[in-house]
């Protein structure tokens, strides 16, 4: 027989022993099973580019591993670096638990560069997706045999190396800029020759009418295989498997540099929309169908999602706001 | 001929019966594309390439080329009928084109673009096929300082667009150059004259520009004057096609437009605009009728739409033999090279001649379907010109706004669509011509741009100019080609003077 208070512990234990078996079903499914119905991305670009392609090959991906039960939808907000979409999914998308955007290093740098009035602080961070990686490079002919050599010569006469890559502002700029910083001289004393789009700084390297150049791996990964550039160096941490390319770090230069690309929600969404939201990618980063567009497109898996990636995208706006400061491109 | 040879085994890949319906569909969709403004070659591949992932590479390029080369025969339809250039390369096509389409000689007009395509496209095709390799050379040799020196000879054309006032004709130009300093400007990365929007932050879109200037201003003129002048559009009158006389005079400007066309097109920041514009200007100092430039010549569509079509294939020279993109849709092209694992460059023709080959020849097949797909739509084309005018108009501005919608879905291009169109009304009014402005919104950017990139790299030392041989060179033709002709004016006025005097 049991004493009244005897019976109303054993009740509470039997309460919170089916609360935490209720809870312990409830769990795993919120961590795998609850993602949203439909899915809207939206590529900040036009179509083609990296983020369009990361957004479309994700879509292809939901529904191929039959992620997303209904719909996932891209659309295009090209303009100024990404800043008009991240303009929109802050203001009239305010809320939405159905949408994400592509996002990544680019922006981080628009943001800067433009002074755009929203940023990525005010978005919900979700995770980040893939990583490619920046060569340093000189033309076939050049003189420079090795970083040793480009970066003596920097240093004895900046103005006289001549650097090709993208837009001011942009990844490669960062690059030099950081690279600047490293070895001594003054980031606003850099020739940084910017070229819009990959091919025209491509066609310069290749002509030898510039120094050296930095882009991402990918771009220039066959002419560096058939012996048109030589690579001097690759900004990862760890040598890539298959790119057989001294990093920074090892040749003593303590830079590490990935051109990153993630996604972000709204701002104003709930903790379950973002729970789902989260769920829905730590899916597709584990499916095959994504790990083989990975492969197919010499992306780096760099996944990290919710906290964590909210917490390495603040860092990286801290590290390119002060790169950018001195190289003369933010107030 | 080794060429000849992996040139005879494309074809053996391109005229399989499935290879062939990839070509048609995509010279289909790519005539569609090329004919909608807004909606360019480049934007219909990047929506295709997820939609190929998987499929058979060689099928899905062949299908891409057909698109490619449809976009730039499709392009001059719309610039020719309703003075609304679909893409950049086609306004100048609209300038003669659209003033013969009023004078009733449309399908004249269609059928020489069509034709001039499809001469200046095989002809540039086999250009690719066995200049390649040496062409892609002398391509990299150029450098930023040449490329200033190449802007400065494409702005001489200008001089062959000014019309009767000096004074008129480079405001208009100085018009275009000031909208081209809109946006970031690359160098440094400032933003200029941007009003303090996100939107103006990538600059004013030379298309909408263009749609504006021509067909918003030509349709608010056209409404100001209805009622109180007749309709200025004939329709069409006599035979549809070309005349003897119309075949005489379009053979030479197809072919300087694809000698034109093909090398510029390969360099690798060249683009299909310069080469018509150079085109223009030369058909204009060669032909025997001067006069009726600006009044509907012939040789005026002939040479530029030779002329881009050329440039088109000349862009898959360094795409093909180096992976370097010149144009957006070969950007998407290299995309999707890379979607199939396959490195576009030296390696490619040696490890999948197969695909290059057979891209190849199929370019060749894709230009005879887009020559048989053109030719009868031409009949139809023109019997949009004998919709009444105010129809007509009202549809054009329709389209203009629909197509300017589709580019980024912004009301500010809209906004900018019908400021610019106001701007063209009122120029239309008093008498500036609008070509200049166009292209100084073009070249302006281009040359600035590779002015500064010369100078940074170079340290602010100006004789790169002079001292490097295709700089000198293109800057003396440039020379020649602006002073030549007051020269010969004025040594011929001295000597009919004087024959005068002895007489």
């Amino acid at each position: 027989m049991l004493l009244p208070k005897q019976r109303a512990a054993s009740v509470g234990v039997a309460l919170l022993a089916s609360f935490v078996l209720v809870l312990g079903l409830i769990a795993p499914a919120l961590a795998q099973g609850a993602v949203p119905n439909s899915l809207r991305i939206m590529a900040p670009a036009s179509p083609g580019g990296g983020w369009d392609q990361t957004a479309r090959y994700a879509q292809m991906v939901f529904r191929d591993a039959r992620i997303i039960p209904g719909t996932v939808e891209v659309f295009n907000v090209p303009g100024a670096g990404g800043t008009i979409g991240l303009a929109r999914l802050v203001s009239t998308e305010r809320g939405a638990g159905d949408l994400v955007m592509i996002t990544g290093l680019v922006m981080v740098g628009a943001i800067i560069t433009n002074q755009s009035a929203v940023s990525l602080a005010q978005t919900t961070p979700i995770a980040r997706l893939t990583a490619e990686y920046e060569v340093i490079a000189v033309p076939a002919n050049s003189p420079f045999r090795t970083l040793d050599d480009l970066l003596k010569a920097f240093k004895e006469n900046p103005r006289a190396i001549s650097w090709a890559g993208g837009s001011a502002g942009g990844v490669d700029h960062i690059l030099v800029g950081l690279l600047a910083k490293e070895v001594g001289v003054a980031p606003s004393d850099v020739n940084y020759i910017p070229f819009s789009g990959g091919g025209e700084a491509l066609a310069a390297m290749l002509g030898g009418h510039v120094s050296a150049g930095v882009t991402g791996y990918g771009e220039w990964a066959a002419q560096i295989e058939a012996g048109n550039l030589r690579a001097l160096a690759i900004t990862s941490a760890q040598r890539v498997p298959g790119i057989n390319i001294p990093t920074l770090i090892e040749q003593g230069v303590n830079i590490e540099l990935a051109n990153w690309r993630g996604v972000v929600a709204p701002p104003g969404i709930t903790a379950q929309q973002r729970q789902a939201l989260i769920n829905a990618f730590d899916r597709l980063h584990a499916s095959p169908q994504w790990q083989q567009v990975l492969v197919d497109n010499n992306w780096s898996d760099f996944y990290l999602s919710g906290d964590a990636f909210a917490a390495f995208v603040e860092q990286e706006n801290a590290r390119v706001t002060a790169v950018l400061k001195e190289i003369g491109l933010a107030p | 001929m080794e060429t000849l040879g992996m040139l005879l085994d494309g074809f053996s890949v391109a005229l399989t019966w499935n290879n062939l319906l990839w070509a048609l569909v995509g010279v289909t969709l790519g005539t569609i594309v090329g004919i909608l403004p807004g909606i360019g070659p480049a934007l219909t591949v990047a929506l295709l390439l997820p939609v190929t992932f998987g499929r058979d590479p060689i099928g899905s390029f062949i299908m891409f080329a057909g698109i490619y080369y449809g976009g730039m025969y499709g392009g001059s339809t719309t610039a020719i009928l309703l003075n609304t250039p679909g893409e950049s390369a086609s306004i100048i096509t609209a300038l003669e084109g659209n003033i013969m389409a009023r004078r009733g000689r449309g399908g004249a007009a269609l059928a020489t673009a069509a034709i001039g395509s499809f001469v200046a496209g095989t002809l540039a095709t086999v250009g690719l096929t066995f200049l390649a390799p040496v062409l892609v050379q002398v391509a990299l040799k150029f450098g930023p300082a040449d490329y200033f020196a190449l802007m400065v000879l494409a702005f001489t054309a200008v001089t062959s667009l000014l019309g009767s006032s000096l004074l008129r004709g480079m405001t208009s130009l100085f018009f275009g150059m000031a909208l081209g300093l809109v946006g970031i400007d690359l160098q440094t990365g400032q933003a200029r004259y941007t009003l303090g929007m996100l939107e103006m932050l990538d600059g004013i879109d030379v298309v909408i520009v263009a749609i504006g200037l021509f067909a918003v201003g030509e349709a608010l003129y056209a409404a100001s004057r209805h009622g109180r002048v007749a309709s200025d559009v004939i329709p069409v009158k006599d035979s549809i096609w070309m005349t003897k006389e119309d075949w005489r005079r379009s053979v030479g400007p197809w072919l300087r437009g694809a000698l034109l066309g093909f090398p510029l097109g390969a360099l690798p920041a060249g683009g299909a605009e310069i080469p018509t514009f150079l085109s223009y200007s030369l058909e204009r100092r060669l032909s025997r009728h001067k006069d009726e430039f600006g009044k509907g010549a012939i040789e005026g569509v002939a040479g530029p739409e030779a002329a881009n079509n050329a440039a088109a294939a000349g862009v898959l020279v360094p795409l093909l033999t180096l992976g370097i993109p010149t144009s957006a849709t070969a950007a998407i092209m290299l995309a999707a090279f890379q979607q199939f694992g396959l490195n576009p460059g030296p390696l490619l023709f040696q490890n999948r001649p197969d695909l290059v080959w057979g891209l190849i020849a199929s370019l060749y097949i894709g230009n005879v379907m887009l020559l048989v797909l053109n030719l009868p739509l031409v009949g139809l084309w023109v019997r949009l010109l004998s919709v009444p005018a105010p129809y007509l108009y009202g549809g054009i501005l329709v389209f203009a706004a629909l197509g300017t919608y589709s580019l980024n879905h912004s009301w500010v291009d809209l906004a900018t669509l019908f400021v610019v169109g106001i701007v063209g009304f009122i120029m239309r009014r008093c008498d500036f011509p609008v070509a200049p402005a166009v292209i100084g919104l073009i070249l302006g950017p281009l040359a600035e741009q590779q002015l500064r990139r010369a100078l940074a790299i170079s340290q602010g030392d100006y004789s790169v100019f002079f001292t490097r041989p295709i700089s000198a060179t293109l800057l003396a033709i440039a020379f020649v080609a602006l002073v030549g002709p007051a020269i010969v004016r004025f040594v011929s006025g001295r000597r009919r003077r004087a024959g005068a005097m002895a007489a």
